[in-house]
């Protein structure tokens, strides 16, 4: 019997079309858009001037703050504008845009693909190292990754759980990068293990990637320290919460964090990214993108640049079928549809969606008819149609009771309702006020 | 016969004991209110909105008759007539308030504003405020999905299917601010009613550079400042590319309208212009003209009659 998360949980079709497609650099565009908030936190301060020419891997954004995070020149040119460009979110941001001129890398990093095994900083260095390369959690939560790393005073890091569970359908992103990028992952493994000073790591993956799986445990077979822990294929399994009761059967309390129950939780593409800034000094300039659908000719992964917009990558890739009426940034449960196509990628984009028109547009809205399914599948073990009602009604000491903090927007319940109602939408906004009222009550 | 006799002196009794014990219990657990309180509530308008802060009139009334001030207390439903005779009854004063309304300040109706995309969520603003920026290129414009007007309890507005804009009936509107924070997108704001009701203000609230909000939206404020330079009384100000009409300061003097480039500062309930200012081609190369002289050499006075008699002689 395979282990998951105990509560609710759903399980759509997984439509993995591009999974076991080799990963493949995407070709520069003319121009790239580099974004300074595309973490969770505080935009970052830009550094660069109108005008000014940059490098590969240049330092052009820089942290603002204790969670914010620095960012670099993902290509080498000029920098042709600071403006408001609109990114996935669909608002304006602000924006570096610079224009590509040959690929010219800083001598400083490392572009060789020769596996360096020795880890030769100390723990405090990793995590500085891991800071200034701005890296942040590449699932797609883009919460700053060295904030993880410092284990807060009076609380003990016991376990690290390295996700590699991508229960989103469509993305397999992290799947191609566990096959390909094996050996680094688990370097990178051992050198958070390190940082935080511990012993014993877990690597949670699904079992509907039986390739990596197989992989992971041929290379981790001298390292009993590294356990992979296959898990039963249910969606949110990738959410920190569910996570952490799959692979060590533990229960986060409501409204703490991971550390408490002694664990830390980092995605694979974040530890590939670690292992980069650690081994090979190179800052975080690029990620792993799927781009996917079901009547897109190529489904397949993509080595990307942060910046590229999204419609190059698309037009690479094998060009927008006619039949597209939505393209998502991310997978079809968390994702965000796009207003603009030239939305950069940033460091959370971790898929590309197309949609067709069949199956584009919502259902209409109907009542609801109090069958409780979203109860049942609520990972959280949140009531969401009560949540939805409080929420239209704007009776938020009700919210806050019903803990509608802890819900984790994975959107089972909007999934899985009948009748079609916007469930999630309506709970993002309780949350949204609730989090306000919360918020000025400390101050 | 007894029975009975004996049913009806126990009942008495028991009714004698329950009486005493209630006269007592409501003598000395005496709930000491200030009459006033009840007087202030019945001179207020019962509508129970909530537009003064309070939740409800007594509360409302509370307040009043507990300040020392009443300042910063006002019924906007009631007006100053209310604050009048609430202020009668506790023996106080209050200045005169300027009425205000709620005034919609965009103008992005469907011919002014292409659809960029198409948009089927919720039908609710504050959830495609959280999920995008709009369906037009305009992320600060009107989402037009009216939750100021099911907000609105005074049946002041509704939503005008040709525009795809709120509308607020004037004579409904009793600034009581629901709508203003129903607006996701912070879209409504209560002005000064003014003279005969006749108000000016900018109608766009994009914050964007002025080539992009005129890519988005015809009619949005650019930030261009003509209407700055225009001003005589310092009563526009500009700030993230976009004016704003103080009014308190405005004097409704109608000039900032016509130099505007994009129509995007409104004036409502003003008579129709005068013959020269009419049409708008003709007069604006007379503005251009005389702009120059009139900021370097002449007093305001003179400007006046210096561009009426220019007017009449370019008409001739």
């Amino acid at each position: 019997m395979l282990k998951t998360f105990s509560l609710g949980g759903i399980h759509p079709p997984e439509n993995k079309l591009s999974a076991r497609k080799g990963l493949k650099d995407l070709p520069l565009p003319k121009m790239v858009t580099i974004p300074v908030s595309q973490h969770i936190g505080a935009p970052a301060k830009i550094l660069v001037k109108r005008g000014e020419e940059v490098k590969v891997g240049q330092l052009i954004a820089e942290s603002a703050g204790f969670i914010s995070a620095n960012i670099y020149a993902s290509v080498s040119g000029k920098v042709k504008k600071i403006d408001q460009v609109v990114d996935a979110s669909g608002y304006r941001k602000e924006s570096i845009v610079i224009s590509v001129e040959g690929d010219e890398w800083l001598d400083t990093i490392d572009r060789s693909d020769i596996l360096n095994k020795t880890i030769e900083l100390s723990p405090q260095e990793i995590i500085d190292k891991v800071a200034e390369a701005g890296i942040v959690g590449l699932g797609g939560a883009t919460f700053p990754a060295h904030v993880k790393l410092m284990v807060p005073p009076g609380k003990k890091a016991e376990v690290l759980i390295v996700n590699g569970v991508e229960c989103e359908p469509y993305l397999t992103s992290d799947h191609q990068l566990m096959l390909e990028r094996g050996e680094q992952v688990i370097v990178g493994v051992q050198i958070v293990l390190k940082a935080l000073g511990i012993d014993k790591a877990i690597i949670g993956i699904e079992n509907n990637k039986e390739d990596a799986i197989k992989h992971l445990r041929m290379i981790t077979k001298n390292h009993p320290n590294i356990k992979i822990c296959p898990l039963k294929v249910q969606y949110p399994q990738g959410g920190e919460k569910q996570l952490i009761k799959a692979t060590i059967d533990k229960e986060v309390p409501s409204g703490a964090l991971p550390i408490e129950v002694g664990a830390v939780v980092q995605n694979v593409a974040t530890i590939f990214a670690i292992y980069e800034a650690v081994q090979k000094n190179k800052p975080l300039i690029s990620r792993i993108v799927t781009v996917t659908g079901k009547s897109f000719s190529n489904p397949s992964n993509w080595r990307c640049r942060i910046g590229i917009p999204i419609s190059h990558l698309i037009e690479q890739a094998g060009g927008l079928p006619e039949d597209t009426e939505k393209v998502i940034s991310g997978g079809p449960m968390m994702g965000k549809a796009l207003t603009n196509l030239d939305a950069p990628i940033t460091k959370g984009t971790s898929g590309v969606l197309l949609i067709r028109s069949l199956e584009a547009r919502r259902k209409e809205m109907q009542n609801c008819i109090r069958c409780c399914k979203c109860v049942r599948v609520c990972p959280m073990g949140l009531e969401p149609y009560l949540l939805m009602q409080l929420t239209e009604r704007n009776y938020h000491d009700r919210l806050e009771k019903e803990d509608v903090m802890d819900c984790i927007e994975c959107g089972s319940c909007s999934y899985t309702c009948p009748s079609y109602r916007p469930l999630l939408d309506y709970i993002r906004i309780g949350k949204k006020d609730v989090g306000q009222i919360m918020r000025s009550r400390k101050k | 016969m007894s029975l009975l006799v004996i049913t009806i002196i126990s009942l008495c009794a028991i009714g004698v004991v329950a009486a005493i014990i209630l006269y007592v219990a409501s003598k000395k657990f005496h709930v000491i209110e200030d009459p006033r309180i009840d007087k202030v509530e019945e001179a207020l308008p019962a509508a129970n909105c909530g537009g003064c802060g309070f939740p409800g009139c007594r509360a409302f009334a509370e307040a009043t008759v507990k300040a020392d001030d009443l300042g910063d207390l006002y019924c906007p439903v009631g007006g100053s007539d209310t604050m009048a005779k609430v202020a009668s009854i506790l023996g106080q004063e209050v200045e005169d308030k300027k009425r205000q309304i709620a005034v919609l300040r965009c103008n992005g109706a469907c011919e002014h504003r292409p659809k960029t995309n198409i948009y089927d969520g919720a039908t609710s603003c504050s959830v495609a405020s959280l999920t995008y920026g709009g369906d037009t290129g305009c992320e600060y414009g009107c989402l037009g999905m009216g939750e100021c007007v099911d907000a609105c309890n005074f049946n002041a507005m509704y939503m005008d299917e040709s525009t795809g804009l709120p509308v607020v009936i004037e004579d409904n509107c009793v600034a009581c601010n629901a709508c203003v924070e129903a607006c996701p997108k912070d879209l409504l704001e209560l002005r000064n009613v003014g003279p005969k009701s006749r108000r000016i203000f900018v109608s766009c609230r994009n914050e964007a550079k002025g080539a992009i909000a005129k890519k988005s939206c015809e009619v949005a404020c650019i930030g261009c400042s003509k209407c700055f330079k225009e001003c005589k009384f310092d009563a526009i100000t500009i700030a993230n590319n976009l004016a704003y009409i103080d009014d308190d300061k405005c004097v409704l003097c109608r000039k900032c309208v016509p130099v505007c480039p994009t129509n995007a500062i409104h004036e409502l309930n003003f008579p129709p212009r005068r013959e020269p200012r009419k049409d708008k081609a003709p007069a604006k190369p007379k503005i251009e003209n005389i702009e120059k002289p009139i900021v370097l050499k002449k007093p305001k006075e003179e400007v006046k009659d210096n561009q009426s008699t220019n007017d009449i002689k370019k008409e001739e």
